[in-house]
């Protein structure tokens, strides 16, 4: 007997059949099986283990199939029956630690709050058993973090602490949904491996829900992969990798950024487009009466970026990449150092004296949804930067037009609004903005890390291309070492503000000399595997 | 903590000096004698100029200014042109009207409006979340006076239930200070309870879609710990902003109110020192509205610390 088995689930908007979400899906679990849901937005995965829980929105409804925990159906489950067997039966944890857990309540409390309605035990044994259970997810310093608040956590502990909570009545089934996503690299390594322990210890099947198959390699026994709301195909892990059977599967792996960094381009200029010299931006540090804490944010950072070429800036969060990215772009202003655009010193130019060189140098942001101005249409903010250096709106709009089916849009969509693009689509549309000014440098902070792999891979190639015919450089900021591996020429990876390395993407990712980046590079899930070849590395070296 | 409360009230003082200055300036700016209205329609310029040297009138506006000062430095809020009392007096006895109508006015709303508020976000688009809408902009739109003078003629001329006007204080006994001030606090309390109902339905619409409710769900609570524990609790900074500020202008002007239901309050004396150019009490209320307001703006800061454990001060 199946721990949780899904027959023809039927998932429509407002229970109209005509906006089905999911269609029809079957998914079966064994108990202590890790059951890996994959696909891209809008797949139906997280719906599904919404609707598993009984926790969907109420605009959508189950409109046809079955969900059975151990023979007992949920679907028919009264509201309270489906409480009960929360937290007990099964159990639920998401992606964003930082905004999982109720802020303004302590994170033991949190955790013992499960045990007041799903057990008899006394204030005393619940206190304790909150506590063996933080204790089991090695959290340090138990009894003080009993009393902490969320906000005085890292997301590694939060997301531990979410863990806890979860597992603390040792329930059969753990949905985990991208459990990860938020999280850098070596903290995702060590959630991952948590989770892998305490299944073992527990025996509680997993269902984890993820877009990324670098961390399905990792923990899968088997796979299943969604597109729109149906099932392409379940394999165990290791046959999917090798085999996929349908197409779709197969695209999705091929467009896995590999960790190992793409053959050297030679340079075919050496025209220096940007270069900062000791760049160092000081956050705090003031007051009035006692001086504040001072957070070096960037420190003596130096780089050079030569015509046609990409530089990578790697590092995990708070690592200061995005910090040098906006001093470079005078968002921020930097503490100390220099900035060198096109042979000016950008650094300490007067906002009037910078807007001409504005020009030269224009950024990506990370999320398209919210980079552009949903009340305009994007031809307007296409031309609204060209019309700012002066110039007529005709020949900006027509120049409007050309970028658009430069990036793979049509001309004609000038007129639409964002709503109507897919991310995709608008990241091209925000790079068409950007490459409305004739940039020698584009700037691109974390651009592709919102969107799904095969859109990531499009957008990837977008940049190549346009590099290649323009002659851009492109300063690239990502914390996804595949992603850097597969566009960058030279990278530098960052920690606390600092450089810790930089040289050519093939010495510092293919060899690295610092034991923070070979710890970078071993903590990135999936290493082991060369997706779009569909075998693990060592064979392809044999 | 109590540096920081330290400096608040420090920082408060500029502020209430400006206000000082601003009401000294403005009434002296204003026309109106307050010599003319007590020497009467009847009397000559000479009584007249002899009544303005008396009160200090005919003083360059500077030395005026600054001898109120001295006198408000050494507690002295002087005498009230036209009763000859002291000031400090005349406020002391109207305060308590008015203090006990804020009083059950806030306490009444804040007992009806937050769980109106609560089940209205979590019913939203049901109609009892339309029917709560809908009494919230009644309670908005329809005028102070309208609903008391409805008031008086359905429970008190009507029903027979309440007296008419008036004001017993509590030190009279409960029952009869209840008795009357029970129609002036559900006159004034439906704007209170329309404006924290709102302001607590918002609130909530906005919390009940963050991650954190979701978890608490997915934890098998019952609705009822859902929204009081986790999602009311988040909401209490906007909720805790809006009685402050609610408390603060009704102590500081619930004038309509205390004239239809002939309260001897805070809010009538200001009107009536207004219409008299009594420049002493003018003065010295206003000044005392704006210590209020700052004194409770303080409350709500600390309030805020002890409710959301991620504001500190430093």
């Amino acid at each position: 007997m199946s721990l949780l088995r899904i027959e023809n689930l039927r998932i429509a908007l407002n229970g109209d059949p005509q906006a089905e979400v999911v269609k029809g899906l079957d998914l079966a679990i064994e108990p202590g099986q890790t059951m890996c849901l994959v696909g891209e937005s809008g797949s139906g995965k997280s719906l599904t283990a919404l609707a598993t829980m009984g926790l969907l929105p109420n605009v959508l409804q189950v409109t046809d199939g079955s969900i059975r925990i151990k023979d007992e159906e949920l679907l028919r489950a009264s509201r309270s029956r489906m409480r009960s067997l929360r937290a007990t039966a099964m159990s639920m944890i998401f992606q964003e630690p930082m905004t999982a857990l109720n802020p303004v309540a302590r994170v033991g409390q949190q955790i013992e709050e499960v045990l007041e309605f799903h057990s008899d035990f006394s204030a005393a044994q619940r206190k304790s058993r909150a506590m063996d259970m933080m204790e089991a997810v090695h959290l340090p310093d138990v009894e003080k973090m009993y009393r902490s608040f969320p906000h005085q956590l890292s997301g590694g502990q939060r997301q531990r602490i979410m863990i806890a909570m979860a597992l603390v009545m040792r329930p059969q089934l753990l949905i985990a949904d991208e459990p990860t996503t938020a999280l850098d690299v070596t903290t995702q390594a060590q959630i991952l491996k948590l989770i892998q322990e305490l299944r073992e210890e527990q025996g509680t099947a997993v269902l984890f829900i993820t877009h990324d198959m670098g961390v399905v390699s990792e923990i899968a026994d088997d796979v299943t992969v969604l597109k729109l709301g149906e099932v392409m195909e379940t394999q165990p892990v290791e046959s999917l990798l090798r085999h996929p059977k349908t197409d779709y599967s197969r695209d999705l792996l091929a467009s896995v950024p590999s960790q190992v960094p793409r053959p050297a381009r030679d340079p075919s200029s050496d025209q220096i487009v940007l270069e900062t010299r000791d760049l160092c931006k000081t956050y705090g540090g003031g007051g009035l009466l006692k001086r504040g804490r001072e957070v070096k944010a960037a420190q003596d950072v130096s780089i050079s970026l030569i015509k046609g070429r990409t530089l990578g800036i790697v590092g995990e969060s708070g690592s200061g990449k995005s910090t040098v990215a906006r001093c470079i772009m005078r968002l921020i202003d930097p503490s100390s150092g220099e900035i060198v655009v096109g042979g000016t010193d950008i650094a300490t130019l007067s906002q009037r004296a910078l807007k001409p060189e504005r020009r030269k140098i224009q950024i990506v942001f990370q999320d398209p949804m919210r980079s552009l101005n949903p009340r305009i249409e994007i031809g307007q903010s296409i031309i609204e930067g060209p019309l700012n250096f002066g110039g007529s709106r005709e020949a900006a709009m027509k120049r409007a037009r050309e970028l658009l089916e430069l990036v793979g849009l049509p001309a004609s969509a000038v007129n639409r609004f964002p709503h109507q693009f897919s991310g995709g689509q608008r990241q091209r549309i925000a790079i068409a903005r950007a490459l409305a000014m004739d940039p020698d440098v584009l700037v691109a902070d974390e651009a592709v890390s919102a969107l799904d792999v095969s859109v990531q891979a499009q957008v990837l190639d977008l940049l190549s291309e346009l590099q290649e015919r323009l002659g851009l450089g492109i300063l690239f900021i990502t914390h996804d070492l595949g992603v850097a591996a597969q566009i960058c020429d030279d990278v530098l990876v960052m920690q606390h503000g600092r450089v810790v390395e930089y040289g050519p993407a093939g010495e510092v990712l293919g060899n690295p000399k610092q034991d923070y980046t070979k710890a970078l590079i071993k903590a990135a899930p999936g290493r082991h595997w060369d997706f779009a070849n569909f075998r693990p590395f060592a064979e392809a070296a044999e | 903590m109590l540096l920081y409360i330290l400096q608040r009230i420090l920082a408060a003082v500029p502020v209430i000096g400006f206000v000082a200055l601003f009401v000294f300036l403005l009434l002296r700016l204003t026309p109106g004698d307050p010599a003319a209205i007590i020497a009467g329609d009847t009397a000559t310029p000479a009584q007249l100029e002899a009544i303005r040297d008396s009160l200090g009138l005919n003083e360059p506006l500077l030395i005026q200014f600054f001898t109120w000062i001295g006198q408000l430095l050494q507690g002295d809020f002087g005498t009230s042109i036209l009763s000859r009392k002291p000031v400090i007096d005349l406020i002391a006895d109207r305060m308590e009207p008015t203090i006990s109508l804020a009083l059950t006015t806030i306490t009444l709303s804040v007992l009806i409006a937050v769980p109106l508020g609560v089940i209205a976000a979590w019913k939203q688009g049901t109609l009892i979340d339309r029917f709560v809408m809908l009494l919230s902009v009644l309670g908005f739109s329809v005028p102070v006076f309208v609903i008391g003078y409805l008031m008086i003629s359905t429970f008190s001329l009507g029903l027979g239930w309440f007296p008419v006007q008036g004001f017993k204080p509590i030190s009279d006994g409960i029952g009869p200070f209840l008795h009357r001030i029970t129609l002036p606090t559900l006159t004034l309390t439906l704007l209170y309870i329309a404006l924290i109902a709102r302001i607590t339905r918002t609130s909530m619409l906005e919390i009940l879609g963050d991650d954190y409710i979701r978890t608490a769900r997915a934890k098998g609570l019952p609705e009822r710990t859902v929204l009081m524990r986790h999602a009311l609790r988040n909401c209490s900074v906007p909720i805790i902003t809006v009685i402050g500020i609610g408390f603060a202008l009704i102590i500081s002007g619930v004038v309509v109110t205390e004239s239809v239901f002939n309260l001897p309050g805070l809010g009538r004396l200001t009107v009536d020192a207004v219409l008299s150019r009594d420049y002493p009490v003018i003065q010295a209320v206003i000044l005392l509205a704006s210590l209020i307001y700052v004194a409770i703006n303080l409350l709500i800061d600390i309030a805020y610390v002890l409710l959301d454990p991620r504001i500190r001060y430093s």
